[in-house]
C-alpha cells in the first residue's frame, strides 16, 4: 500500500496580499501554476502520455518500425542453436526464446498494465470514496460495520489472497461467485433492516437513512447476484477483481476520515441549518471538497496496482499466455537471463521507469495541490 | 491496561474467525471445480467419485463443512492434508517456516538500519544535494519490482553465471543449523533484495516525519534549552517521528513471516512463500489455504503486538 510522505512545511497559508496580485485565476490555472515548477514531475507526465500514446497505438508502431506482431512465434530469428538472439537491426531488442519480437511484446505488455491498473484503481477509488463517505457521514454502527469489514480484508496478506483466489479459480470453469453475492445481499438487507429498526424505536432519524443505504446496498447485491452470472476467471478479470479488493480500503480510510472532520465544519452546519437535505449535505457540501484528497490518492495507488499486476503475472496467476505482461515476460525470461538478458531487462525497465512516473507525477500532484506546500 | 489488552483480544479472536471463514469461503465454496472429481485421478468414474466425496465429508451441507473444518483447525490445529506432497499442511508449513524467518529478519534489520538512518540525514539536512539525492534514490527504490531486482542482481553478483561472480546466487540456501557461514552468505543478496524497497519507503515516510516535528515548538525550545543538536534530533525529535514507522514495521514483518513469495521464487529459498507459488502451479488447495490462513495468523498477531506495545507508550490509546 502507498503512504503518502509528505512533510508539512508549517508555514501558514499564502499571504492574501500575494494571493490577490493573482487573482482572476481559477483553481486548475493555480494548481497548474505549482505544478509546472515540478520539472521532474512534469517529465514523469510526459512519459506517462507518451507510454498511453504507445499502448494505444501498439499496433501501428509496431508496423511502423517493420516489428512482427508481438505473438508471432518465429524459430528463424533463434541462432543455430536454438537459443534466442539479442539486439539487432531486425528485432531492435532481441527476441525471446520462441522467437518472439521482444519490442513488439513490450509495447503491447503496456496496454495490459495500464488497462488492469486503471481499470482497477478506479473501481477501488469508486468503492472507497461511496463506503468512506458513508462511513464517514452517518458513523455509529455503519460506520463500525465497514470499519470492521476493512479490518479483515487487511488482515489477509494481499499478494497471497490474490494468488489464492487466482489458484482457486482456475480450476474448472471459473469461480460462480453470483450464490455468494446474494447471500451476502441478503445479510447485508438483514442488517440494513435490524438497523432501520432500532433507529426508529430510538428516534434516531439520521441513523435511519444510514440503515436504508446499507439495504440499498444488499438490494444491489442480491439484484446482481441474480440478474448477472458473475464468474471469476482467470486472466485480466481475476487481477481486477483482486487487486480491487485490496487496494479500495486505502481509499475509503483517507475519505472516512476527511468527511468525519469535514461534517463537523462550519459550511456544512451552515448548510444543514438552512434545511438542506442530507443528500444535498454530501454532493454540494463534503464532495466537492474531497476531490483534491481523492485525486492524489487514486495517483498514489495506481503505480502500486501497476506493481500488484505485474507481481500475479510474474506468478503466473495474471494475463494467460501467449499474450505478452510484463510480469509474465519476466516471469518467462527467469529461466533464461544468463544468457538472454535483453528478455529480461526490457521489460523489467518498461516496469520500473512505468512505476516510476506515476510516483513522480503523484509526489508532484500532492504537492501542487496541497496549499501548505506553496511559498 | 488488562482491560485494554483483554478488548484487543477478544477482537483478535472475532477476526481470526472472520478470516477463518472468508478463506473457508474462497477454498471450499467458490471453485466451481469438484475436489472429489480432482482426486479420484485419471480413472474416475462416478461411484469413486461419489465415495471419496463422501469421505471428504463434501456431500454434508457447507456449514456442517465449516464446522468440521473449525474443529480440525481450533482443536487440533489441522490445516487439512495435502494429498499432493502425502503430508499434513502443518507439518509441511512448519518445515518451510525457519527460512522464511531468516529472510524476514535479516532484511527486516537491513532496512530498518538503512531506512531510519538515510530517513534521519535527509531530514536535518532538508532541500540540500544529499537529501535530493536520497530521496530521488528512494522514490527509484518503491518503485522497483523486487522480482525484477533480485535477477539483476544474480545476474550481476551470482557466483555461477554474475558479471562480478562474488555471492552465492539462487538455490545455494543452507540452514542456519546445517552450516551458519553458508547460511549467511546464501542470504546476503536475498536480504539486500528483499530490504531495498522496505528501506526506500521507510526513509520517505521518516524524512516526511521528521521534518514535521523538528519544526515543532518543543524542538524550538529544547534548542533554546541549549541541547547538542544530536540530543534535539535524536532525544526529542526522533522519538515521536518514529512511532508511525513502528506501525508499519509490525504490519510488514507479520507479512513477510507469511512468505516473501516474490523474493523466495526468484532466489529458490524454501520458505513458506516459495511453498504457497508452489501449491498454486499444482493447485494443491490446501496447502494455499493454510498459507493465506497462517499469513493472516502473522497478520492480526503482528497488528496485536504493536497495539499493545503503543498501549504501554502512549496511556491515551488505553483509554480510547
Amino acid at each position: 500500500m502507498p503512504r503518502l510522505v509528505e512533510p508539512s512545511s508549517g508555514l501558514t497559508a499564502a499571504d492574501p496580499l500575494e494571493f490577490g496580485a493573482i487573482a482572476g485565476r481559477t483553481p486548475w490555472q493555480l494548481f497548474w501554476r505549482n505544478f509546472k515548477k515540478d520539472k521532474l514531475a512534469l517529465a514523469g507526465l510526459v512519459f506517462i502520455v507518451l507510454l498511453v500514446i504507445a499502448a494505444i497505438a501498439a499496433p501501428l508502431i509496431t508496423k511502423l518500425i517493420g516489428a512482427p506482431p508481438p505473438n508471432l512465434i518465429n524459430t528463424d530469428a533463434l541462432d543455430s542453436f536454438g537459443t534466442a538472439t539479442g539486439p539487432s537491426s531486425e528485432h531492435l531488442l532481441g527476441v525471446d526464446p520462441l522467437g518472439r519480437d521482444v519490442l513488439s511484446r513490450t509495447l503491447y505488455g503496456a496496454r495490459v498494465s495500464l488497462e488492469v491498473a486503471l481499470i482497477s484503481t478506479a473501481l477501488a477509488t469508486f468503492i472507497g470514496v461511496v463506503l468512506g463517505l458513508v462511513a464517514g457521514f452517518f458513523r455509529g454502527w455503519v460506520d463500525s460495520g465497514i470499519s470492521r469489514l476493512m479490518d479483515v480484508l487487511l488482515a489477509f496478506p494481499a499478494l497471497l489472497l490474490a494468488l489464492g483466489l487466482a489458484a482457486a479459480c482456475s480450476l474448472g470453469d471459473g469461480c460462480a461467485v453470483s450464490t455468494p453475492l446474494q447471500a451476502a445481499g441478503l445479510a447485508t438487507i438483514i442488517v440494513g433492516l435490524l438497523g432501520a429498526a432500532l433507529a426508529l424505536v430510538r428516534g434516531r432519524r439520521e441513523m435511519v437513512a444510514a440503515s436504508l443505504v446499507v439495504v440499498g446496498f444488499g438490494l444491489i447485491f442480491v439484484l446482481l447476484g441474480t440478474v448477472f452470472t458473475i464468474k471469476i476467471e482467470p486472466g485480466a478479470g481475476v487481477v481486477i477483481f483482486v487487486i480491487t479488493l485490496v487496494s479500495w480500503t486505502y481509499i475509503a480510510r483517507i475519505v472516512r476520515g476527511q468527511v468525519l472532520s469535514l461534517r463537523e465544519k462550519e459550511f456544512v452546519e451552515a448548510s444543514r441549518s438552512l434545511g438542506a437535505s442530507d443528500t444535498r449535505i454530501v454532493f454540494k457540501e463534503i464532495l466537492p471538497n474531497l476531490i483534491v484528497p481523492i485525486i492524489v490518492y487514486a495517483t498514489l495507488i495506481l503505480p502500486t496496482n501497476i506493481l500488484l499486476e505485474a507481481a500475479l503475472s510474474f506468478l503466473g496467476a495474471g494475463v494467460q499466455p501467449p499474450n505478452a505482461s510484463w510480469g509474465a515476460m519476466i516471469a518467462e525470461a527467469t529461466s533464461v537471463f544468463d544468457t538472454a538478458w535483453w528478455y529480461m531487462l526490457v521489460p523489467g525497465l518498461a516496469l520500473l521507469f512505468t512505476v516510476l512516473a506515476f510516483n513522480v507525477v503523484g509526489d508532484g500532484l500532492s504537492d501542487a495541490l496541497n496549499p501548505r506546500q506553496e511559498g | 491496561m488488562i482491560r485494554y489488552i483483554l478488548r484487543r483480544l477478544i477482537w483478535v479472536v472475532v477476526l481470526l474467525f472472520a478470516v477463518s471463514f472468508v478463506t473457508f469461503v474462497i477454498f471450499y465454496l467458490l471453485p466451481s471445480a469438484d475436489p472429489a472429481v480432482l482426486r479420484a485421478g485419471r480413472q474416475a468414474n462416478p461411484a469413486l467419485v461419489a465415495s471419496i466425496r463422501h469421505q471428504l465429508g463434501l456431500d454434508q451441507p457447507w456449514y456442517v463443512q465449516y464446522g468440521r473444518y473449525m474443529k480440525d483447525l481450533i482443536f487440533h490445529f489441522d490445516f487439512g492434508f495435502s494429498y499432493q506432497n502425502g503430508m499434513p499442511v502443518r507439518q509441511l508449513i512448519f518445515s518451510r517456516l525457519p527460512a522464511s524467518i531468516s529472510l524476514a529478519a535479516g532484511a527486516a534489520f537491513l532496512w530498518l538500519v538503512i531506512g531510519i538512518g538515510v530517513g534521519i540525514i535527509a531530514a536535518v539536512r532538508p532541500r540540500t544535494k544529499l537529501d535530493r539525492a536520497s530521496m530521488g534514490l528512494a522514490l527509484v527504490g518503491i518503485s522497483a519490482p523486487v522480482y525484477w531486482l533480485g535477477l539483476v542482481a544474480l545476474y550481476l553478483f551470482s557466483s555461477d553465471i554474475g558479471l562480478i561472480p562474488i555471492l552465492p546466487g539462487a538455490n545455494s540456501y543452507v540452514p542456519l543449523s546445517e552450516d551458519p557461514f553458508s547460511w549467511f552468505t546464501s542470504l546476503i543478496m536475498p536480504w539486500c533484495v528483499l530490504a531495498v524497497s522496505f528501506a526506500a519507503f521507510y526513509s520517505r515516510l521518516l524524512r516526511g516525519n521528521l521534518t514535521e516535528v523538528l519544526g515543532e515548538d518543543y524542538i524550538r525550545t529544547a534548542r533554546a534549552k541549549g541541547l547538542s543538536e544530536r540530543r534535539v534530533v535524536f532525544r526529542h525529535g526522533l522519538r515521536s517521528a518514529i512511532t508511525p514507522i513502528v506501525t508499519i514495521f509490525g504490519l510488514d514483518l507479520g507479512i513477510l513471516l507469511g512468505g516473501a513469495i516474490l523474493t523466495e521464487t526468484v532466489f529458490n529459498i524454501p520458505g513458506i512463500g516459495r511453498l504457497s507459488y508452489s501449491s498454486i502451479v499444482r493447485s494443491d488447495l490446501p496447502v494455499i489455504q493454510g498459507t493465506v490462513l497462517l499469513g493472516a495468523f502473522f497478520i492480526v498477531f503482528a497488528n496485536l503486538f504493536v497495539d499493545i506495545f503503543y498501549a504501554f507508550l502512549d496511556p491515551r490509546v488505553r483509554y480510547e
